[in-house]
């Protein structure tokens, strides 16, 4: 099927358009990262006055990013590698197993995903501060807290995604391990999971995502202590100075994990989204 | 979990039920009433129950009580006070009222201007990129990139571009274009409206590019061949091949961008911070500012259990209508 000269007229304006729209701001917080601050603060210029690298180097000192950090990172590892066992399970047993309420179980979990935030992070906030003042159990402004209530909001999107993922894997290997007389956690474990690592990694970095990016519950759920960089990135901004070179430079150092784990395994969302949605 | 417990040989019949010779292909493997489908779901269910369904009945037994400032360290002690937070911020003659119907009116044109657009940008996207060139690949990481980025990195940036002395924006329209005498607010008044939608369809629209480009894997090319000979063009493919093929993923994602964007806090919040101008002021904002400003908590789950029944109403009558369609064409 050959391409016309109109159709290759169209495809490029519409390429253009489309990368100027997502590459300015990208732009824009790559060279601002690499400005002096007096350059941010008298009017925008397309290129630093002189490029420079102290914004990296102040950024760990205007705010205690070091700890964010720390806290984001902890926070959205646990959440992510336990999100991920958990759907794991859920998804083998909704995909290999027919069993009472197995529908029931796909529409309730998917639907949670629709639920406002808001709507539970008033209870969750009294729940967590009443079971701290009660039982000592201290889940409000702890890291703990965060983690618990992180791994569920990646859950019923991985749970979907993995049972895409094992839907696809031929039921045959599992018949053929059953002869050989492996039980269902070693079917799992030895033939469905090996099949399905793509899979469980784009899974995972979803989750991993999921808590790194999340604003809501970490400025309500969150003290000095356990703050995470979604919080902490506004502490750039002072009563006397916004300091823009600065919250560029970290803003750029906590998207490249993510960006750079996501893109390397898109081709996996997509298969994983294919699988999932298109039923 | 009831039929469960009847069948406590359950594991032990499993083997043999497994043996590939009377097994159809249909039905893999397990007997009906197994356990062990429940025991590998329960630390999903428990998860979920504990962090979105109990909240969510306590949510609703708080909209019920006058839960402010003094009950909060104890809030056995609030007394029940029935409807009365309903009346209170859903009366639209008073003035919380009023305020709730703005903000829900804003809600609603932000969401559906912001599915529109993220919707077109993607299908176009998704659309170009069917065909294979050089730099496709590239093209293709760096439209996924702004999804990719944390929410808060993301708009940060833009709040950054959206300042009014020294921001990209002002400064291409006002220096360099010369559009404008003035150097205007974007941040506030009634511009404010529009930069929260731009943020949003430049956060949003990757998604729908990469589900629509999921769902385009699925189009079996000989469709396009013979559409191709019946002379069709570019337009008359995209409409009689392209969007019907696409019609599935079409409903899931129509809906589900549509309540996200409904949901949306993170964009505002960053943008603006805890009180958002008053032309941006979507619900959930609202909701979080008169709950942790005035602490009055009863009136914001009243205000919550509101959205939610709206949300479930919405979704509902979209699948009903939706599944109506499909099967008329069928």
């Amino acid at each position: 099927m050959r391409e016309t000269a109109g159709e290759r007229w169209g495809r490029r304006i519409v390429l253009t358009l489309l990368t100027l729209f997502v590459v300015i701001p990208l732009y824009v917080m790559v060279t601002s990262a690499a400005k002096p601050l007096q350059d941010v603060q008298n009017g925008f210029t397309w290129w630093p006055s002189r490029p420079t690298l102290q914004p990296f180097i102040d950024m760990w000192s205007t705010v205690p990013l070091a700890r964010y950090l720390v806290n984001s990172l902890v926070v959205s590892s646990i959440a992510a590698i336990c999100s991920v066992v958990v759907a794991i399970f859920a998804a083998f047993a909704v995909s290999r197993y027919r069993f009472r309420g197995r529908g029931v179980f796909s529409v309730t979990v998917l639907s949670t995903q629709m639920f406002p935030g808001i709507l539970f992070l008033l209870p969750l906030f009294l729940i967590y501060v009443n079971l701290g003042n009660a039982t000592g159990i201290e889940l409000y402004a702890s890291r703990t807290g965060l983690v618990i209530t992180y791994l569920t909001f990646s859950l019923p999107f991985s749970i979907w995604m993995l049972v895409g993922y094992f839907d696809s894997i031929p039921r045959g290997l599992d018949e053929a391990a059953q002869v050989d007389g492996a039980g269902p956690l070693r079917t799992l474990f030895q033939v469905i999971l090996p099949a399905a690592v793509p899979g469980v990694v784009a899974v995972t970095v979803y989750a991993f995502m999921t808590a790194w990016g999340e604003v809501l519950f970490a400025s309500v759920m969150t003290d000095e202590g356990s703050r995470t960089l979604a919080v902490g990135l506004q502490g750039y901004s002072t009563q006397f100075n916004v300091y823009w070179n600065q919250i560029m430079a970290a803003s750029l150092v906590v998207s490249i994990p993510v960006v750079v784990g996501f893109l390397a395994l898109q081709r996996y969302f997509v298969a994983g989204l294919t699988a999932g949605a298109v039923k | 979990m009831a039929t469960s417990t009847t069948a406590p040989d359950a594991d032990r019949r499993e083997p043999r039920a497994g043996s590939p010779a009377r097994r159809p292909a249909r039905r893999p493997r397990g007997p009906r009433r197994s356990l062990l489908p429940y025991l590998l779901l329960a630390p999903a269910i428990v998860l979920e129950l504990a962090i979105h369904v109990v909240p969510m009945v306590v949510g609703v037994w708080m909209s019920l009580l006058e839960l402010t400032q003094f009950h909060i360290r104890d809030w056995s002690t609030a007394p029940f006070i029935g409807l009365e937070n309903y009346r209170a911020t859903l009366d639209l003659n008073s003035a919380a009222g009023k305020e709730l119907l703005h903000s829900f009116w804003v809600t609603l044109a932000y969401s559906l201007l912001s599915v529109g657009f993220a919707w077109l940008l993607g299908i176009s996207a998704a659309v170009v990129l069917q065909r294979p060139f050089r730099g496709r690949a590239i093209l293709r990481a760096l439209f996924l990139t702004p999804y990719a980025l944390p929410v808060y990195a993301a708009v940060i940036t833009w709040s950054f571009l959206l300042q009014r002395d020294t921001g990209l924006v002002n400064h291409v329209l006002v220096d360099q274009l010369g559009l404008l005498n003035e150097r205007p607010f974007w941040l506030i008044g009634d511009n404010s409206f529009w930069s929260l939608l731009v943020v949003s369809v430049w956060r949003n629209w990757p998604f729908a590019f990469l589900c629509l480009m999921a769902g385009l894997q699925n189009v079996p090319g000989e469709l396009y061949e013979a559409a191709a000979i019946d002379g069709a063009g570019f337009w008359r493919r995209l409409r009689s091949v392209t969007l019907p093929m696409l019609r599935p993923v079409n409903l899931v994602l129509l809906l589900v961008l549509f309540l996200w964007t409904f949901n949306d806090f993170n964009t505002p919040f960053v943008l603006f911070g805890g009180s958002a101008p008053e032309q941006a002021d979507l619900i959930s904002i609202h909701i979080y500012r008169s709950s942790f400003k005035t602490w009055d908590f009863g009136s914001g789950s009243a205000m919550s259990v509101a959205l939610l029944l709206f949300l479930l109403v919405v979704s509902a009558a979209y699948l009903l209508i939706t599944n109506r369609r499909r099967d008329d064409h069928a």
